[in-house]
């Protein structure tokens, strides 16, 4: 124990003569949550098109104007040539044909029937798949608005219809940024944790101060807790930092309670730290660590659920996130930031947090042999 | 009585694929200063580190102070001082943080221990709140052989605490040494300078993880006597070619602006003088000289491949 406190000391000592690691604490959240949540958006505006039009008539000029008023899509070419607007889609200038064949108002009066062609560059599948599903919609949209003009004709009676109106629990105006923000900063304290207590430890390898650490009577537990502590105090720093950002830029504040943010911290911080423990258990140098860090975050935040919802993964990749702390982190700040959720509705994930902080730090402690450092 | 005791200690590398150390005994009386001496490579730092625990041994036991390295590791990590190879002290504590932390760890004080280090703290305080770091390579030198003594160790390991020292604190690290070894410590110190071994009580002579000699170095000098012959010539290139491509010279090597020449033992440095002149050599000097331990660990060494 009191060795433990001069472990302390020494560690504290030497993290707030590193102006780097203090940078990082500090300019980390206030970078990455001031600027992700504006860049990275769900959101796909400005759609290129290319209307192919050979019919000029009143009903291909509206449809385009229908689209183009719309604001998703930007016209960039109105031409007769489907090959013209194909060679645009190679020059990558376009990400969308819209074909309107001659005669379409003709078929569509007489046969009440008439056709029209999307083609999409599906490079970029997302922006090709909703691109494709905007204009879908719209084209049907604009298919009912033609049948109720011609059903203004006093001919038959109301058309029925089925209208859908949507409402959008926990945040009501769709803010994008409000979805975003718990799920960076889940990511944050993950860094913090994982990473810095890594290269720490790796330090002491590479410089080779743990040889002399080693022939001293400090034991296995007390280096490590030395270590794990004081990266803890900064994971929760770190954490705080983020939410008085997070406030002071995009003016939210948790739902739920300060009090289920901190306990799930806590508990979580230490799993990470059994995260950072355990790269530096089998990485000599701080390069090593780096590069298995860099490795982890990747599969931690595209695993995570941070952009991209893990129900609509792959089954076998749903279960990949199941071992995947940062994901019931992510879910867990974004309940309680956003739905509110208190500390007796996230139980479970409570203890898969203590499971992960024991399984991670068990496996370290296995792995680091003392002796042989 | 002996404090440090290595039976047929064996140690390899990559499965066993590079070989350490190999059936190495040798023992380390009480009191005594002891000097591994051997070039880069020859297992020095393995023993090192078996012997301060930090190392298992693959086969053979080894004590300090009566306490086997392996089963007694805690015990021995109390009285032993270990100043690794390589500076591994906190490059960003300053001169004092690293002192008072590694006290500490030991369970005592800088002032309970004082009169230990004083004469070395001495020189270093003046800079006691430079960081680790900033400090010159002799200075590095003698804050860490402070923070290896500051626990009052029983059993002093150096490995190699004087290379890349200049000559003048190399003198004085041996000369702070000698005072250690007056309080009744026991110091095993590696090095591979030939020069330091007379300031050794006993040397081993250490190569490709085997030990070709131990005693006193006087002892090792006159075991192995030499008909030996220091040869210098005008054209010196020439001279060394001359005196190798001769079968009946043991050896030749250069020294500094000489060769010493090894003669089978009946033969006269008229015979080298002899030779050389046939060769058509100028400034012909051959005198007869007594080897240092430096000859003698050359001679050991080809006699070992």
């Amino acid at each position: 124990m009191r060795n433990l406190v001069f472990l302390l000391q020494k560690e504290f000592r030497q993290i707030f003569r590193n102006p780097t690691i203090l940078r990082m604490i500090l300019i980390m959240p206030i970078m990455q949550l001031i600027v992700i949540p504006l860049a990275a958006d769900y959101e796909i505006k400005h759609i290129s098109i290319s209307v192919v039009d050979q019919d000029h008539s009143t009903y291909s000029s509206k449809l385009v104007n229908k689209m183009t008023a719309s604001g998703y899509f930007q016209l960039v070419e109105y031409t007769q040539s489907y090959a013209q607007a194909t060679k645009t889609v190679g020059d990558g200038k376009t990400d969308l044909i819209l074909t309107i064949p001659a005669h379409f108002e003709r078929d569509l009066i007489k046969f009440n029937k008439a056709q029209l062609h999307l083609a999409a560059d599906a490079v970029n599948g997302v922006r090709a798949g909703l691109g494709t599903a905007y204009a879908a919609q719209m084209i049907g949209d604009f298919n009912r608005e033609i049948r109720e003009e011609w059903m203004l004709l006093p001919k038959f009676n109301e058309m029925p219809q089925i209208e859908i109106t949507s409402a959008n629990w926990y945040n009501p105006h769709f803010d994008y940024h409000l979805f975003m923000v718990p799920g960076i900063l889940a990511i944050l304290v993950t860094m913090v944790g994982a990473f810095l207590t890594a290269l720490n430890i790796v330090a002491e390898k590479e410089v080779g101060t743990i040889e002399q650490i080693n022939v001293t009577p400090l034991k296995k537990h007390e280096f490590i807790l030395g270590k794990l502590i004081p990266f803890w105090v900064l994971g929760m720093v770190s954490i705080t930092l983020g939410m008085i950002v997070t406030f002071v830029i995009f003016r939210f504040l948790p739902v739920g309670s300060f009090f289920t943010i901190y306990a799930f911290s806590a508990v979580y911080m230490f799993g990470v730290l059994g995260i950072g423990l355990l790269i530096s258990t089998f990485a000599d140098t701080q390069q090593q660590a780096t590069l298995f860090a860099f490795f982890c975050m990747m599969v931690f935040i595209l695993l995570g659920g941070l952009y991209t919802p893990i129900e609509s993964m792959p089954e076998w990749a749903q279960w990949l996130t199941r071992i995947n702390p940062p994901a019931y982190f992510i879910k867990i700040i974004r309940a309680v930031y956003i739905k509110g959720s208190a500390f007796s509705d996230l139980i479970p994930e409570f203890l898969v947090m203590i499971a992960f902080a024991v399984g991670f730090n068990a496996l370290a402690v296995f792995n680091y042999r003392k002796r042989s450092a | 009585m002996s404090t440090v005791r290595v039976e047929n200690i064996k140690k390899t590398y990559e499965k066993g694929q590079v070989l350490a150390l190999d059936d190495v005994s040798f023992e380390v009386k009480s009191g005594e200063l002891f000097g591994l001496i051997g070039p880069d490579g020859a297992g020095k730092t393995s023993l090192f580190r078996i012997l301060t625990t930090l190392l298992v041994p693959d086969a053979g036991r080894a004590e300090v102070a009566g306490l086997d390295v392996v089963k007694d590791l805690w015990k021995i990590r109390q009285i032993v001082g270990y100043m690794p190879g390589k500076f591994s002290l906190y490059q960003d504590l300053s001169i004092e943080e690293n002192l008072n932390f590694f006290a500490t760890v030991f369970n005592t004080t800088v002032a309970k221990n004082y009169h230990l280090i004083e004469e070395i703290y001495v020189q270093i305080e003046p800079f006691k709140h430079r960081l680790a770091g900033k400090l010159s390579g002799g200075m590095k030198q003698k804050l860490a052989l402070c923070c290896a003594l500051i626990h009052e160790p029983k059993v002093l390991f150096l490995d190699e605490p004087t290379t890349g020292v200049d000559p003048v604190s190399r003198k004085e690290f041996w000369d702070m040494l000698d005072r250690l070894k007056a309080r009744g410590i026991t110091i095993v110190v590696s090095t591979p300078y030939m020069d330091e071994a007379s300031r050794c009580d006993r040397i081993a002579l250490i190569q490709k993880g085997k030990i070709l000699e131990l005693d006193t170095l006087e002892q090792i000098i006159a075991r192995h006597a030499q008909n030996l012959y220091a040869v210098d010539a005008d054209n010196r290139y020439n001279l060394m070619n001359d005196l190798r491509k001769n079968t009946e010279i043991v050896s030749a090597f250069a020294f500094g602006e000489e060769q010493h020449v090894t003669l089978p033992p009946h033969f006269q440095d008229e015979y080298l003088s002899a030779f050389l002149k046939e060769k058509g050599h100028t400034g012909i000097k051959v005198r007869k000289i007594a080897p240092t331990i430096e000859d003698t660990f050359i001679k050991l060494m080809l006699e070992n491949q």
